[in-house]
């Protein structure tokens, strides 16, 4: 039995303990180097324990739901989209979700996972109450804003180095319908996509997909896709009936793994050109079911196959926003350089963000992802020297090969966290792969 | 507006919790039938709040047949559809050499369950109406070293449904019978299934769903044990009494 990410790599021998029943998982949290494990989202070996790793599927079901305040209490194991499907029928959408709804609740704290609306809205911890946290001690705490604000503080975001998260308080939106009013803009380079941004700040949602195997004049060439949700008003026959209602999506699944040479430069070059152009002849305004604008990628399932057996890797950094034009212009020459791009190239502007130790700035990411060899290797290592020369950051969920000393140049926060998980008592009981590679 | 209400006996297993949101899911009202209702109340909430069905929990012990009758007074309604999930592998090895835990499987997969249903069916044909569902096993179909006391209870149940199904014919009561083979469940965990033949305890859900719609008589969740079993029944004796599977 081996452990590893959504990446499949890095790959670890071993197996998870899923507990069933609150005793049990007390009694397997008291060990050295546990870790959490909510559904495997996360890419590289944040989820996989440095003694124990500890799953929580069967801590799967939903406690509360308060229609007034649109507050949820969970256990940590359900997944979004278990939310989604009873909750939306009713007229509630996650705060803040991720581009896979199949995430557990816990996954999403420790991750403090942003989406296409963190320029207004900010991450997915702003619409946590409060959180129950199995700490060091063997008991269960419960913190907030206001109790044990520091637990919460450094929990959030902490990628379940705090300790495991049993139970959360989630805020929910309220929504008029399950349609997305989508608005295409095809931008033909980086500046434009980068005025796009700025100029669509209002935007509920607003995410682009990226060619990042374009060069020169092309460099940066995007697909920026604004969201709204779509109000009862704006949808017409069957739609305004029954507005929670989406035609049934045809699940497609990868049950084998490509062949390593299908995914070259010239194919993922041909496939991104394609891609790009397509995009430009549908721009303009259309109507979407949730599921098609939020989590495109989940309609195929085991899509991480398609990076051959080997595995893959993601690289997601934040630039400052004074320093992002220059930053992101910097990693896609050097993308386009090495040929070996990704299909999934996302550009995203970010909003205020104060938190702990969470990932987002305000600024822009950008995410992209590579079959591992060691041609990609080398080249995030070099991704990684030009993010930290722009003053940027990486986000941990995605993350799976960085080095000790790049997170802690790229984070004074790296060192502050550590310092409190070693005066806490965290660091001996609760440690990933993951925080041990980086020395959490 | 919810559904006919479904009653599912032996709820806190895997396979009853898995019937549970299935049914829930498609709007029934569920009565969950279980010896200790107090530790189930946070999957009882979840499936209220995820579904939005009623859903309410009755404490019942299978091997108590004398209150079988009580219990069905007592639920708030006779359900529509009738789920008995109630069952216990044992070990084979105690089975053998202490003849009261062997006893135990065989009264929990069958004289109890025989017991539930056989109460439950007298109810529906003076109403006139009922589904039954039995989660049997393919064990039943021939009894084999590795866990014939389990097998045999099982055979008993089979037979069981069978009688009840023949009797019930043009009553307009239908009895189905779920042979789901190997299941990841609770109670096969630490076993080393082989992952083709093993079907997760959501499959067996649907497959009894399905086959009260299109009121199949007996189904088995992956069809490829009909054909596994066609093949071990079908040993001679004198070959098969000598075989280890």
């Amino acid at each position: 039995m081996t452990l590893s990410g959504w990446g499949r790599f890095p790959v670890f021998p071993g197996q998870a303990q899923a507990p069933r029943t609150e005793a049990a998982l007390l009694a397997a949290a008291a060990g050295q180097g546990v870790i959490a494990r909510g559904n495997g989202r996360a890419y590289g070996d944040s989820a996989v324990g440095a003694g124990r790793t500890v799953s929580m599927r069967h801590f799967n079901r939903m406690l509360s739901f308060d229609p007034a305040t649109g507050v949820l209490v969970a256990e940590a194991g359900v997944l979004l989209a278990d939310v989604i499907a009873a909750f939306l029928p009713r007229g509630w959408f996650p705060a803040v979700t991720p581009g896979t709804k199949f995430v557990s609740l816990g996954g999403m704290v420790a991750a403090d996972v942003h989406g296409k609306n963190h320029h207004k809205d900010g991450s997915f911890g702003a619409f946590v109450d409060w959180l129950d946290v199995i700490g060091p001690d063997g008991g269960v705490t419960r913190c907030s804003r206001q109790e044990n604000p520091e637990l919460f503080r450094w929990t959030v975001g902490g990628m379940g180095l705090t300790g495991i998260v049993l139970r959360a308080a989630i805020r929910l939106r309220p929504v008029e319908s399950a349609w997305i009013r989508q608005d295409l803009v095809p931008l033909p380079d980086l500046d434009a996509a980068l005025a796009a941004f700025e100029a669509a700040e209002d935007a509920s949602y607003s995410v682009a997909w990226i060619d990042c195997l374009a060069r020169g004049k092309a460099l940066g060439r995007s697909l920026l896709m604004l969201g709204e949700h779509a109000t009862r008003a704006e949808l017409t026959g069957d739609r305004a009936r029954y507005p929670f209602e989406t035609p049934a999506k045809r699940r497609r699944n990868l049950r084998f793994d490509l062949p390593r040479g299908v995914l070259n430069s010239h194919t993922v070059r041909a496939f991104n050109a394609l891609y790009y152009w397509n995009g430009a002849r549908r721009r303009g305004t259309s109507l979407l079911d949730w599921d098609s604008y939020f989590y495109p990628l989940d309609a195929i399932l085991g899509w991480n196959r398609i990076y051959g057996r080997k595995g893959f890797v993601q690289f997601q950094c934040a630039l400052p926003l004074e320093r992002s034009r220059e930053g992101l212009t910097a990693l896609l020459e050097a993308v386009s350089d090495a040929g070996t791009g990704s299909f999934l190239a996302v550009l995203k502007r970010l909003g205020l963000q104060e938190s702990a130790f969470s990932f987002p700035m305000l600024g822009y990411t950008l995410a992209l992802d590579f079959p591992v060899n060691d041609r990609t290797l080398a080249l995030l290592d070099r991704l990684d020297r030009i993010t930290l020369y722009h003053g940027g950051r990486f986000y941990l969920a995605k993350d799976s090969r960085m080095r000790p000393e790049t997170l802690r140049a790229s984070d004074a926060r790296a060192a502050e966290f550590a310092a409190w998980r070693e005066a806490t008592g965290m660091r001996q009981r609760f440690a990933s792969a993951q925080s041990e590679r980086l020395s959490l | 507006m919810s559904k006919g209400s479904v009653l599912i006996l032996g709820a806190r297993s895997d396979i009853g919790l898995a019937v549970a949101h299935e049914f829930a899911r498609k709007g029934h009202a569920l009565q969950l039938a279980l010896r200790d209702p107090a530790a189930f109340e946070t999957a009882r909430a979840d499936l209220a709040l995820r579904h939005n069905v009623p859903v309410s929990l009755h404490a019942f012990d299978a091997l108590a047949v004398e209150t079988h009758a009580e219990f069905l007074d007592a639920l708030p309604e006779l359900p529509e559809i009738a789920i008995c999930a109630v069952g216990l592998m044992g070990d084979q090895i105690e089975s053998e050499r202490d003849m009261s835990a062997a006893i135990r499987v065989i009264r929990s997969n069958f004289e109890g369950p025989a017991s539930i249903l056989g109460h439950l069916a007298n109810r529906f044909d003076q109403r006139g109406s009922g589904q039954i569902v039995g989660i049997s096993s393919v064990a039943g179909l021939r009894g084999r070293a590795t866990n014939y006391v389990y097998g045999s209870a099982k055979a008993g149940f089979t037979a069981f449904l069978s009688g009840l199904r023949n009797r019930l014919a043009g009553r307009g009561i239908d009895i189905l019978t779920v042979l789901p083979g190997f299941v990841a469940t609770r109670m096969t965990e630490g076993m080393d299934l082989p992952a083709r033949l093993t079907c997760q305890p959501e499959d067996v859900a649907q497959a009894i769903s399905r086959g009260l719609e299109r009121k199949r008589s007996v189904i088995y969740v992956r069809p490829v044990w009909r054909l596994i079993m066609a093949v071990i029944t079908s040993i001679p004796e004198p070959i098969f009494k000598k075989m280890r599977i």
